[in-house]
């Protein structure tokens, strides 16, 4: 068998090398996670627009099915939401939600007993782009790693800017985090199916997936599963090297194309979609099944059984810690995503949505708890910063309230993985003064 | 069942205490590294050239270092309570502004001159302009800078000859007469040198060990080359500035050093003299008054090491790293301006 992967370097400028802490739940194979009583599904998953993008098409009390519909887009960027369990509706109320703090949601009674439904296979290949693009909307996917853009929009880019590559992130470079890792390992050729899925919908003829090389053993079972279904995708295999799987820093590595400032990948002629999303998109396609379960990884020293959990959207954190037998005792942050850009929350009545891929329970020997000290100018956030900017001057402005002088450095071109305040000796917190820049300068 | 935020803490109603959350804006995770490890690491980096020292000068030179070391710290202290500041002594920098004191002065100083320096460096260059991060120059270069205007005798003649405390240990002060070997190239050229010291390969090995008088910081050049390249290799420091200071020292010495028109001069004489090591490993790559990208560096590096030259070859002064390395500091924040680090990408080029 020849090999498949090809060796690439990495991206240019900056990045770090945190210890990965994967070896918590690397080795767990994704459990599914037994019903909940009652799920509390939010009818606003995605961070994009300040009104909710979506509406309740169902009421109190109306009898569900596994997968109905009950929410649907009043926004063009809103997408397709369905119910993840069968059940009745209790209420449709606020509900909290990790990023929007409070969202309406539909709370739904799950009925235990109700048979579980059968989603049909569909012979996907004889659809066309068109057609395949209404099943992705229809089913409601979004990019299940962060902001989650819908899929539908994402695929279709704009005539402007023709796309020839598809790019598979598969780096999962976030410590902790092995959601993307387990399915390659398991679901490799749905993977590889997912890939030819999207490949169709954009036309592309090229497809790469970008992986880093502290995964050998998903570069193995992808490898394996190209064998028998290789067609013009290709292995990048990168040097681990944190924030690669950034879409910028992935083009870079396994492109060399280098997406301007301000502008989105297809500008390159590039589109990216994660592992999970890829997967999500294949059971949507191929299964025609919508979007209402997850691939989630809780970690950290925090919680008593770190697992790779597949869970109904709407199940709620606390429900998870439940069912992971609790939490020990010196638990310091419970964090939605990755250590290093998740977010950091309070309140444990939060329900899973499309969009993050971990929580993480972190002890206060983990978690960074420290206050911090005077600059020293060492310059260690200057040589990590993978968009070359200087975080050591932008901070200073914004500490001093002087927050339109922040965008002569740039500050607008900071996509918040923080490395910087990672590095930084006197535990200055940088890329938070960043954020809060970008916050203070709204576009328009 | 609701676990709170810290300041929301009381009055959760469930069975066991629930967890009190940190919330913070991420990251989540540090590397580790701190002000004061950095610190450390530079101190222990300096040890074996402060200890060879001490063997080679005798208790004065550590009873100099140890005045240098607790005046800096003591003064600091008391600064930052005076200030009402947070006191962080402990971050180690004042200890190292201590030691490098120490190592910019001849060994056979009187001792009250150290407490007076350590004013200047700390109090004046570095409290009163911010603290730490926030001073313009390096604190023990004005610390030496402000002793050699105030006490030129002691500055420029206490040099002690090596091992001379195993003779005798009243001819103290007779070994007090000892020059450098740049003092005497100033004022009589390598013949001068050389009726001082044994010529070809055994000067140039003493030189590299210490054996010869100078200051603390100057003398064991392999040591402190050693722990240069300890730091290089913990990656405290970058290459760029000892890198960029040595070479154009080297350069420049061997074009206009010597009497026998262009390259003639002697650049290996140059390098293993004076503050040179200490100068291009310690003293200009101090992170506050150096600038912090790799161009700004080189161009900061071969400033230091023009100006060097051009010192002590033209110059009143027989050494010019310390004045070299005040005179670029103020340009610090231009050469940050002038290099700043390279983006990833520029905005994106206007549609046709």
């Amino acid at each position: 068998m020849a090999k498949l992967a090809t060796i690439f370097s990495t991206f240019a400028l900056g990045g770090i090398h945190p210890p990965d802490s994967k070896e918590l739940s690397k080795d767990l194979p994704v459990e599914v996670m037994p019903l909940p009583d009652v799920v509390t599904i939010p009818l606003n998953m995605q961070i994009l627009t300040a009104t909710p993008p979506v509406e309740a098409v169902v009421d109190k009390k109306a009898v569900l099915s596994e997968g109905q519909l009950i929410g649907k887009p009043i926004h063009f960027l809103g997408v397709n939401i369905h119910s993840s369990v069968s059940g009745t509706v209790k209420a449709v109320d606020t509900i909290s939600h990790h990023m929007m703090l409070r969202v309406p949601g539909v709370i739904v009674d799950v009925d235990k007993n109700a048979p579980p439904p059968h989603w049909p296979a569909r012979a996907w290949q004889e659809l066309n782009s068109r057609e395949l693009l209404d099943i992705i909307k229809e089913t409601g996917v979004v990019g299940m790693g962060g902001a989650g853009f819908p899929a539908h929009i994402k695929l279709n880019p704009p005539p402007n800017s023709p796309v020839d590559i598809l790019l598979i992130n598969a780096a999962e470079c976030e410590p902790y985090l092995n959601c993307d890792y387990r399915l390659m390992l398991e679901r490799a050729a749905d993977l590889l199916d997912g890939v030819k899925i999207i490949m169709k919908t954009l036309g592309v003829e090229k497809a790469y997936i970008g992986i880093e090389d502290n995964k050998p053993l998903a570069v193995k079972s992808l490898e394996e599963a190209m064998a028998e279904r290789h067609q013009g995708i290709g292995l990048a295999v990168l040097k681990v090297k944190y924030p690669q799987g950034s879409e910028k820093q992935l083009i870079q590595a396994v492109t060399g194309r280098v997406v301007p400032d301000g502008a989105l990948p297809a500008a390159v002629g590039v589109v990216v979609q994660n592992v999970g999303t890829t997967v999500a998109i294949y059971e949507a396609v191929a299964l025609s099944k919508p979007v209402y379960e997850k691939v989630l990884t809780v970690s950290g020293r925090g919680i008593a059984r770190p697992a790779n959990l597949k869970v109904r959207l709407g199940t709620t954190v606390q429900q998870i810690i439940d069912y992971l037998g609790g939490t020990t005792g010196d638990l310091a942050k419970v964090i939605l995503g990755g250590p290093m850009m998740g977010l950091n929350v309070s309140d444990l009545n939060i329900p899973v949505t499309k969009t993050f891929s971990g929580i993480l329970f972190l002890t206060k020997e983990e978690a960074a708890l420290d206050s911090f000290g005077p600059c020293i100018r060492c310059g260690r956030c200057i040589s990590v910063c993978p968009m070359g900017l200087n975080p050591m001057e932008t901070s200073a402005h914004a500490e001093a309230g002087h927050y339109a002088d922040t965008l002569a450095y740039g500050v607008r071109s900071c996509f918040e993985c923080g490395c910087c305040a990672y590095m930084c000796p006197a535990k200055r917190p940088l890329v938070q003064f960043m954020k809060l820049s970008k916050l203070k300068n709204p576009i328009r | 069942m609701a676990a709170e935020s810290v300041n929301n803490s009381v009055g959760a109603e469930t069975k066991t205490a629930p967890p009190i959350l940190t919330v913070s804006v991420s990251p989540h995770i540090h590397s580790g590294k701190t002000t004061a490890g950095i610190m450390w690491t530079v101190i222990l980096s300096l040890a074996p050239a402060l200890a060879a020292n001490i063997y080679f000068f005798g208790s004065h030179a550590a009873a100099v270092l140890l005045t240098s070391v607790l005046s800096c710290v003591m003064i600091e202290a008391a600064c930052q309570k005076l200030l009402k500041r947070p006191v962080r002594v402990s971050d180690g920098s004042a200890v190292v502004t201590g030691i490098l004191l120490a190592m910019v002065v001849p060994p056979g100083v009187p001792l009250y001159i150290m407490p007076l320096a350590a004013v200047m460096s700390i109090f004046v260059v570095k409290e009163l302009v911010g603290g730490l991060g926030f001073n313009v120059f390096n604190p023990a270069l004005v610390g030496r800078a402000f002793l050699v205007a105030c006490f030129p005798v002691a500055m420029t003649t206490a040099y002690i000859d090596p091992m001379s405390w195993l003779e005798a240990g009243a001819g103290a002060a007779d070994a007090l007469s000892a020059a450098t070997p740049l003092t005497l190239l100033k004022h009589g050229g390598m013949e001068a040198v050389f009726q001082h010291y044994p010529s070809g390969a055994q000067f140039y090995f003493d030189l590299v060990l210490g054996l010869r008088p100078g200051s603390l910081g100057e003398t064991p050049a392999l040591l402190l080359a050693l722990g240069g390249i300890f730091l290089l290799l913990r990656g405290i420091i970058t290459w760029h500035i000892p890198v960029a200071m040595m070479a154009t020292v080297a350069l420049f010495t061997w074009m206009f050093g010597g009497d026998t028109g262009l390259f003639s001069g002697n650049p290996l004489f140059h390098l293993l003299n004076g503050g040179i090591m200490l100068g291009a490993f310690y003293m200009a790559t101090d992170y506050v008054t150096s600038p912090t990208t790799g161009k700004g560096k080189l161009a900061f590096g071969i400033g230091v090491g023009l100006l060097t030259t051009i010192i002590r070859l033209k110059g009143g002064y027989p050494e010019g790293v310390a004045y070299a390395i005040l005179l670029m500091n103020p340009l610090t924040p231009c050469f940050e301006r002038w290099f700043a680090p390279k983006r990833f990408a520029g905005p994106p080029k206007a549609k046709a």
